[in-house]
């Protein structure tokens, strides 16, 4: 009753669908690399803007998105691991757990933009912090924490039953166990997953539009409570709003090169780092 | 004995004995217990449990200060004002708040993203998890994973640049800004998480069934299409449905690539305004506190509720297909 013609030009339409996606992801780095690689030298990566970024570097950009990407880590990422360890350790049926689960969902539905107004509401205009590298952190901290929780936890969760039960069983307390056999096998595992969230972060452009970004600042930000530049917001705003589009393109391949390879860079590091993993813990 | 409750001591304040005694099996009662018996044991249970609890309060605190902001609005032009069919926020004559052609420019954009979305979704979340060898998923997921990666922005910075001058050039357009090229970027940013959850429904669909179907003399492919993927239907109708949820908040490649003109249409050649770009593009230059930095917090709220709705019922239908 099987047609094998039939079936195998399906099989073969499939993977031509697939591999045509594999193909456009492909040419937009390919697109990225080859128009930013022209603009890239010492004086773009460690220079100041001048002439509104139509000359120079993107120095602050960078430091300025490196200053976000760590104070996310520093809220995001303590707030995470402690709620994965409660969720899969201590949390029981109950609603509070299930108030908290359904949280994390929620917010991670939440759109990026709507982050925005919401740190702009509470941090920049209630909490009076302004405009600032700790509004826009704990803005973005916000938006990361459900993929850290969920990474975390997974990572927790792979962790043998029977090494806390060896644990216990030898007299150490629930909190002892969770500090000398649950903790040092998962923790790489957490803070890869978070990488891997906190990648994304750094270049998320909606949230930090209302909370941080500054339009132009060509120099480097001394405290939490400064405004500064960032890559992603850089990049829109000389793709965009920038008089003389055409003429700055290289650029904004330049900028959008630097972008793509700390955010990808991050990824990729945190995508190889879980392959060793896995094959390192192998229960 | 340094402490009650360390190893080996079985006198009246042992915890063992206790222990036994309260659930019959020592580990088991451990597990699920909050606390320990000392007190280092019961501050960690109370503070993972607070610390657990921000996520909650995050949810209400959006909920409350997207409300604070936008509520005002009502002391002025009233929420009525948000009915009207036009957006004109600056103006010297009248302003006006209708949210009628940003909801209609998200929703456009939105179909036309899930339109495309869903054949090379499925298909390729079907490659994926079915026919792909082990090698082709192992470079496959990575790549896919990268996707969802690129940042938005610089996915609109090449859609800007590359794929709006195709799109008027292909069409004779006079601009390539159209409903049409942010949706074709946008379906590829939707696409990653349309594949990786339906290719988790497809493959926790029980070989037993696969086996059945073959047993009765069907082929790899009509057992595919017939038995594995109505299995996996509802976990992959979820799957879209997230994806749509992703592209509904989606803002920089849309705000860079739609055109942002405020007009009810069903073209998809025409230049239309999302909500996400309006607010993206808008709250920058307004006066904190005026009507229409309040109309813009409206924007969000109708943003927040039905991407929350979206993704309540994706949640609903993927417990659902997991139960079964």
């Amino acid at each position: 009753m099987g047609r094998p013609w039939v079936d195998a030009t399906i099989a073969w339409l499939m993977r031509i669908t697939t591999y045509a996606i594999v193909a456009v992801v492909a040419y937009i780095i390919f697109d990225i690399v080859v128009g930013g690689l022209p603009a890239i030298s010492w004086e773009f990566v460690f220079g100041f803007p001048r002439r509104s970024g139509a000359e120079g570097g993107i120095l602050p950009a960078i430091v300025g998105t490196l200053c976000l990407v760590l104070g996310t880590i520093a809220v995001a990422l303590p707030l995470g691991m402690a709620t994965a360890i409660y969720l899969s350790e201590y949390a029981r049926r109950g609603r509070f757990t299930g108030m908290v689960r359904s949280a994390i969902v929620t917010l991670a539905g939440v759109p990026s933009i709507v982050f925005g107004l919401f740190g702009l509401g509470l941090f920049v205009l209630f909490l009076d912090m302004g405009a600032s590298i700790l509004a826009g952190s704990l803005t973005l901290a916000c938006m990361v924490l459900p993929t850290i929780i969920v990474a975390s936890e997974e990572a927790i969760q792979a962790v043998p039953q029977s090494l806390r039960e060896g644990s216990l069983a030898l007299g150490a307390t629930k909190w002892e166990t969770i500090r000398t056999n649950v903790l040092p096998y998962s923790i790489p595992g957490m803070l890869t997953g978070s990488i891997l969230g906190i990648g994304r972060a750094a270049g998320e452009t909606a949230p930090i539009l209302l909370t941080v970004a500054a339009f132009y600042l060509p120099r480097l930000p001394r405290s939490v409570f400064d405004q500064v530049m960032a890559l992603p917001y850089h990049l829109y705003v000389l793709a965009t709003q920038h008089p003389e589009a055409e003429a700055v393109r290289p650029m904004q391949y330049g900028t959008a090169l630097v972008l793509l390879l700390l955010v990808l860079g991050l990824s990729l590091a945190a995508i190889l780092l879980r392959g060793r993993l896995r094959r390192k813990y192998r229960w | 004995m340094a402490r009650s409750g360390s190893a080996g001591s079985f006198g009246p304040t042992g915890r063992l004995p206790g222990e036994i005694g309260r659930a019959g099996f020592p580990s088991l009662w451990k597990m699920f217990a909050i606390g320990g018996s000392t007190w280092k044991d019961k501050a960690a249970a109370v503070l993972l449990r607070a610390v657990a609890s921000t996520s909650i309060l995050i949810v209400l605190l959006i909920f409350l200060f997207l409300g604070k902001e936008a509520a005002p609005l009502a002391a002025g032009p009233g929420i009525k004002s948000l009915l009207a069919e036009r957006w004109v926020p600056v103006s010297f004559q009248q302003v006006r708040f209708g949210l009628l052609p940003l909801v209609t420019g998200s929703l456009l954009v939105t179909l036309l993203a899930t339109l495309f979305t869903i054949p090379f979704g499925i298909c390729a979340a079907v490659y994926v998890a079915e026919l792909a060898k082990p090698w082709e998923r192992e470079l496959l997921k990575p790549f896919i994973e990268i996707l969802a990666g690129i940042p938005s922005v610089v996915i609109g910075f090449f859609g800007l640049v590359v794929l709006a001058p195709l799109v008027k050039d292909l069409f004779g357009l006079s601009s390539g800004l159209t409903a049409l090229t942010g949706a074709l970027l946008l379906a590829l940013m939707a696409i990653p998480t349309v594949i990786s959850i339906s290719e988790d429904a497809i493959r926790s669909v029980p070989e037993s069934y696969k086996s059945a179907s073959l047993a009765l003399g069907a082929s790899r492919l009509q057992t595919l299409w017939k038995v594995t993927v109505p299995a996996a239907l509802s976990g992959i109708i979820a799957a879209i449905m997230l994806g749509m949820g992703r592209v509904i908040g989606e803002t920089m490649a849309v705000l860079m690539v739609t055109g942002n003109a405020a007009v009810v249409t069903a073209s998809p050649l025409a230049s239309v305004r999302t909500m996400t770009a309006t607010i993206a593009a808008e709250m920058g230059e307004v006066p904190f506190g005026s009507d229409h930095y309040r109309a813009l917090f409206w924007v969000g709220i109708v943003l927040l509720v039905a991407t929350f709705g979206l993704n309540m019922v994706a949640q609903r239908v993927l417990k659902k297909h997991q139960e079964r």
